[in-house]
């Protein structure tokens, strides 16, 4: 198993350093200069040089990649053209606000998923079959932007329950700690006892991660049905129902463990989506996320931004899908012991 | 000797509706099995063997499957009007199965021990730790060797013959073993492993005064194992009785198609050539009110076509189903 660990691990660095080396290429040689960019258009010759020299773009490109190796180990990806502010700080600004939206949305989307998933395939061609599998339908083709209002007008206008956007009320006043606002909300009751923070922080959070939640859900719970339907059909199924063993042990035990494999790789692959950010959600809920932010930096072809931002979300792919890997082996044997 | 019975099925009926048709998998079946005695039950692919045994332990997947009708009853109770809360306290209690895949009929994603165990947790209420000392006792009771190691692997860990001794393992663990249904137990495995697997079969039988139903299509292992037998075909019972006067003096033309198609049986093979009986198990959508076998009988006549015989009794409890039984001379 710890040998299992340690290569997966050994994988994880070429395949970041690959990466790295694409970001860097892609954009050194996508035609435009940064520095006209920076400049403008009728900016003059001397003025350009003097700017390519200090952003080092006059040395040769090996030269130019080595420095730029050099500062990503360091976690420096360089000044956001735009802003001029450091790229790392602005990635750490918005990026947990992408990651508490994901992990929300995601537990969301699994428990609920896996949950009609079973149901359905256990109680397969009863009206929850249909109903359910129908409603996943209806989840996969609904349009976020679309949802996303329909549930601020019902929720938030109409009934008045919830938030319309944002990630926190206004009127608290409170220092962000780790950025993570559930995280901070918590941090906020044991150094004060005032448990405000962290409801409003979740409250804020629902109708987002519902709202992106919803595809991912439907995808999950439909993976779960046949993954599930095929596995009931397994000669060990009848085993454990012929040692007497109740019917929900028979299904949540010994059946969904081995329904869960390719449902796993789902959600791995789902949560990774989420994480490059959900600009539609982000915008709709004015979650001042990864996603939104990214694109504005292309649209202005603020390189360094750019850069930063895709290293730093293809990390977190590669992590997260290192950790399915290892979730995989944990759940089935097989790959462990081979 | 009704008092020794220990399950008796009574005109028992299984359907499965399927988009063509209603198929009748089980017709009428009269069975019956004594305490601590083996009956096999023999018959080719889809003659509604296993189908049998599932409805014996109420695993009838259904839909599409459904027992229309009939008893099935276990020291006088019957299964079918129980429960399925019941049932559960029944299943791996007094019936225990195992099947004919060792391959798949194992959970991949738990260990052995657990698996065997679990049984424990169901029927004694243990807890997980006692259990698993009771596997590692049940894996060297089928001769595992180093159960204490074993109880720890993974099914895929074992081969055909292993993993088909913790089947073995599991149905006993039972806190009654009454009867053991083996549904094609040795079909799977090598020639060599068979014979063990059966011998340990037939030694733990007997060291615990189990009842046996085996459920095989080879006439081999029938010799070898069994006290009684009955011959199913196409849903039918077609003949019964002990296993001398099955091998001895077989009545029913499937019978003696069954026994000439063993490789190793002398005296009812001639010219040299291993006979199989001519034609396939007719298509049960299609089956009529006649005897199911007439249309690959070389005695047929106009008769069989239109009517199920009569059972026919020969003495010594060998009862047979052909309207000819005891007329026909088998070459």
């Amino acid at each position: 198993m710890y040998r299992f660990i340690l290569k997966r691990l050994g994988l994880l660095i070429p395949t970041l350093l690959g990466v790295i080396t694409l970001v860097f290429f892609m954009l050194a040689l996508s035609p435009g200069e940064p520095a006209r960019v920076i400049l403008g258009e009728r900016a003059n010759k001397e003025a350009v040089e003097k700017m390519n020299a200090e952003l080092g773009l006059d040395k040769p490109m090996h030269v130019q990649y080595v420095i730029y190796l050099k500062k990503v180990v360091q976690l420096d990806f360089g000044k956001s053209i735009k802003t001029g502010q450091s790229v790392i700080d602005e990635i750490k600004a918005r990026f947990p606000a992408t990651i508490e939206l994901a992990i929300f949305s995601m537990i969301l989307a699994s428990v609920l998923g896996i949950f009609v998933g079973v149901i359905s395939a256990t109680k397969r061609y009863s009206f929850w079959d249909y109903a359910s599998m129908f409603g996943a339908l209806f989840g996969v083709s609904m349009p976020v932007f679309w949802l996303g209002l329909v549930l601020i007008i019902i929720f938030s206008v109409n009934l008045n329950l919830l938030p319309t956007g944002g990630r926190m009320d206004i009127r608290y006043y409170f220092t962000p700690i780790t950025n993570f606002y559930i995280l901070d909300g918590i941090i906020h009751i044991f150094k004060t006892g005032d448990p405000k923070v962290l409801g409003s922080a979740l409250t804020h959070l629902i109708l987002p991660a519902v709202t992106l939640g919803t595809i991912p859900l439907a995808i999950i719970a439909r993976i779960t049905r046949s993954s599930m339907l095929e596995v009931l059909k397994q000669d060990y199924i009848k085993t454990a129902r012929a040692t007497g063993m109740s019917e929900r042990k028979v299904i949540f035990k010994y059946a969904l463990r081995n329904a869960l494999l390719p449902v796993i790789t789902v959600i791995g692959l789902q949560f990774g989506m989420l994480l490059a950010g959900a600009i539609l959600t982000e915008t709709i809920f004015a979650w001042p996320g990864i996603g939104k932010w990214l694109y504005h930096a292309i649209e202005s072809r603020d390189f360094p931004a750019v850069q930063g931002g895709i290293i730093v979300i293809s990390t977190c792919f590669v992590v997260i899908n290192l950790f399915v890997d290892l979730l995989y082996s944990v759940i089935n044997p097989k790959i462990r012991t081979e | 000797m009704e008092n020794n019975r220990f399950l008796e099925i009574k005109g028992l009926n299984v359907s499965f509706y399927t988009q063509k048709g209603v198929v009748p998998a089980v017709r009428e079946l009269d069975l019956w099995i004594n305490k601590g005695e083996t009956l096999a039950l023999v018959g080719e692919s889809g003659c509604g063997k296993s189908v049998t045994a599932s409805a014996i332990m109420r695993l009838v997947p259904a839909p599409p499957g459904k027992i229309e009708s009939g008893e099935i009853l276990l020291d006088g109770k019957d299964l079918l009007r129980l429960t399925e809360k019941e049932m559960q306290s029944i299943r791996g209690d007094r019936i225990s199965m195992i099947f004919q895949e060792p391959m798949t009929s194992l959970n991949p994603v738990f260990r052995i021990g657990e698996q065997i165990a679990e049984v424990f947790i169901t029927h004694y209420s243990m807890d997980k730790k006692e259990a698993l000392a009771k596997a590692v006792e049940m894996l060297d009771m089928v001769k595992i060797p180093a159960p204490e190691k074993r109880v720890r692997d993974y099914p895929h860990q074992l081969s055909g013959g292993m993993r088909q001794r913790v089947m073995i393992a599991m149905a006993l663990s039972s806190p009654n073993p009454g009867l053991m249904i083996a549904d094609e137990p040795t079909t799977a495995l090598d020639v060599t492993i068979q014979a063990q697997i059966l011998d340990l079969m037939r030694e733990l039988q007997k060291s615990i005064q189990m009842s046996l139903l085996l459920i095989t299509h080879d006439m081999g292992v029938v010799a070898e194992m069994a006290n009684r037998v009955a011959v199913m075909y196409a849903g039918r019972k077609v003949e019964a009785g002990d296993v001398y006067d099955i091998f001895e003096n077989p009545m029913h033309p499937y019978t003696v198609g069954l026994l000439n198609s063993m490789p190793s049986n002398e005296k009812y093979r001639h010219a040299g050539r291993l006979e199989a009986i001519e034609g396939n198990v007719p298509n049960l959508l299609e089956i009529g009110s006649g005897c199911p076998f007439e249309s690959r009988c070389r005695y047929a006549k106009p008769v069989c076509r239109e009517k199920f015989p009569d059972v026919k009794e020969a003495g010594n409890g060998h009862s047979v189903w052909c309207h000819f039984a005891g007329d026909i001379k088998f070459i």
